[in-house]
């Protein structure tokens, strides 16, 4: 039971920490001014013909 | 003569053919001496039905040796990627054909309830058999087929790249489907491990995971020999599906067999531990079986139709970050009320309503894809097709949420409501988003303009919305209706209704229901005449100049 307390404790605090500023960390670089020109060009991959 | 005869020489089994056949007459020995000592002669039915899929394996790989050049095919020819689309054919056909199936399984069950007579007293055609075969025609021979097919097509057009191995993607599109045979008839049989969406036995469990295996090795080995530089968004949400199921899969089915002799297995998780892997599985397999693989094809199949960019890559990488984040801790709903505790059913409702947020920041960004291009809706039914799958998609990503709360819940659960819910999403969702994308990958793999007739699409489409509509509001009302009558009391605080009362109150819904099913069977009908149309239409129609295709023949 304390092991799970434990862990249970660690989970909902720095877990949650954890997962939430990695999601930011993801936002962060995918809105950052930079990536516009590289976006727009992925979205043309399917139309490209070969 | 002597020039044929020398390359006869040269010609000889590569490793890989040598070592498929070696493994191929072993296990159909192993599988004979299984069924010898099998305890059961339903068990002993799926070791002889395994050895003959391994005899057919080795006669399918002495065959494509004679039939083949000396050297297998390069990855390029003149310049240009030599897609290798054979594989994707099949799964193609195999969808269509599981799609029929399983809806046809659907209408039966639906006509039971109706008219339960309908079992015919028989221990095979009893509802409680029938109607996970349903679910898993549906759901895993149509959707997995299309998936398959779809995912394998995808990602050799948008790598640039000759799909990775020479037999492994067909191991992957005919081992797969060899698993839904299995596992198919096992239920009617009376095989199964009683956990839902996940009733095959462990011997079943096994063949997937070897399937599944080489199937995410072949993704990930036509992403790593890609010529574009950027990995495009669909095959993201491909290789999310693909990686997740695979660990659901094994911590789902993490059972022992009794013995190598009986097909019957033992769960290692107990309780409520039990029950809540199984929803992590479950709910995960809504969230990345029946959501990110379809949405793999929304994000192709969409702006490839409509001839536009998606609306805006970079919703589309938050869309898919979001929904790896959240979807995962999503399956407690399904336990509300429950022995399960208390913080975890919250957890579950909590991270549910969330999840609403990417669903419709993925719908918007799917239908915005038409944005300047509103008015092939009215001209292109494909199209049309795939855009009310996206609204579906929307609709049924918001009464998701709503019915994980508790409170809502508590009226829904265990109710007609889920029924309708869940077939909201199948119907409206999937299906449509597959049919839209079938009749975009007949024509591209079978080198014609376009399908056989447009009209037919048409018929389709709209025989089958009218057959969604009725299924689903039949299904509202009963679930409400049935919900209501279960938590009546009378001024004496008595329960007001019986349970065979609010059975008898559905009855007519239930009706409706099986009309709604049969409407979209019909449609799915037309489908496939349109498809053996489009491909048996003369060669002199087809149209070289699509561009879309070379094919080798392998």
């Amino acid at each position: 039971m304390e092991t799970y307390l434990a862990l249970a404790k660690f989970a909902q605090t720095w877990g949650l920490v954890y997962f939430v500023a990695v999601f930011v960390l993801m936002l962060a670089y995918v809105m950052r001014p930079a990536g516009k020109s590289k976006y727009e060009e992925a979205s043309k991959i399917p139309l490209k013909e070969d | 003569m002597q020039l044929t005869e020398s390359n006869a020489a040269r010609k000889s089994l590569n490793g890989n053919e040598a070592v498929a056949i070696a493994l191929f007459a072993l296990l159909a020995f192993i599988f004979i001496c299984v069924a010898a000592v099998a305890t059961t002669s339903e068990y002993s039915f799926h070791a002889f039905l395994l050895s003959a899929a391994s005899v057919a394996a080795v006669f399918g790989v002495g065959n494509r040796y004679f039939a083949r050049d000396i050297v297998i095919p390069q990855e390029l020819v003149d310049g240009r990627p030599n897609y290798n689309m054979e594989p994707v054919r099949v799964a193609t056909l195999a969808a269509l054909f599981w799609g029929v199936a399983g809806f046809l399984v659907g209408v039966t069950i639906a006509a039971q309830l109706a008219f339960p007579a309908l079992n015919f007293d028989t221990a095979w055609l009893s509802f409680g058999r029938l109607r996970p075969l349903h679910t898993s025609a549906v759901i895993f021979a149509f959707g997995g087929n299309v998936l398959i097919a779809t995912s394998l097509y995808v990602v050799q057009r948008t790598s640039r790249a000759r799909l990775a191995g020479d037999l492994s993607p067909w191991f992957v599109v005919l081992g797969y489907n060899v698993f839904i045979v299995i596992a198919g008839t096992g239920y009617l049989l009376g095989i199964t491990q009683s956990k839902e969406y996940a009733e095959p036995e462990w011997y079943a469990d096994l063949l997937l995971t070897i399937v599944w295996i080489v199937y995410f090795l072949v993704f990930l080995g036509t992403i790593l020999k890609r010529k574009e530089p950027h990995i495009f968004v669909a095959n993201w949400f491909y290789l999310a599906f693909i990686v997740t199921i695979a660990v659901l899969h094994l911590g789902n089915n993490a059972s022992i067999p009794v013995s190598i002799a009986s097909s019957k297995s033992y769960i290692v998780w107990s309780g409520v531990q039990d029950a809540m892997v199984q929803w992590w599985y479950g709910h995960n397999a809504v969230g990345f079986f029946l959501t990110a693989g379809f949405l793999a094809i929304m994000y192709y199949f969409m702006p490839k139709r409509a001839n536009m960019p998606i609306y805006s890559y970079r919703l589309s990488i938050i869309h898919f970050w979001a929904l790896i984040f959240l979807y995962i801790w999503a399956g407690p709903h399904h336990l509300h009320y429950t022995a399960l505790p208390d913080w975890a059913q919250t957890l579950g409702m909590t991270f549910s309503i969330m999840l609403w947020m990417p669903s419709w920041g993925g719908m918007i960004n799917g239908l915005m894809t038409l944005s300047g291009a509103w008015d092939k809706l009215r001209t292109d039914p494909v199209l049309r097709m795939m855009t009310v799958a996206v609204a579906f998609y929307g609709m049924s990503t918001f009464e998701g949420p709503v019915m994980s709360i508790k409170a809502v819940n508590s009226l829904s659960h265990y109710t007609d409501w889920t029924i309708g819910h869940v077939h909201s999403g199948a119907l409206g969702w999937v299906a449509y988003i597959s049919f839209g994308a079938i009749y975009c990958l007949v024509p591209w793999l079978w080198n014609r303009k376009e399908m056989y007739s447009l009209k037919l699409v048409n018929w389709h489409f709209w025989i089958s919305t009218l057959g969604i509509v009725l299924y689903i509001t039949a299904m509202w009302v009963s679930g409400i209706l049935q919900g209501l009558m279960w938590r009546a009391y009378t001024a004496l605080g008595f329960l007001e209704y019986s349970f065979i009362e609010t059975v008898e109150a559905m009855r007519p819904f239930y009706v409706v229901r099986m009309l709604g099913g049969l409407l979209f069977l019909v449609g799915a009908l037309l489908m496939v005449v349109n498809v053996w149309l489009t491909i048996r239409k003369p060669a002199s129609e087809t149209e070289s100049e699509t561009g879309q295709l070379q094919l080798q023949s392998v």
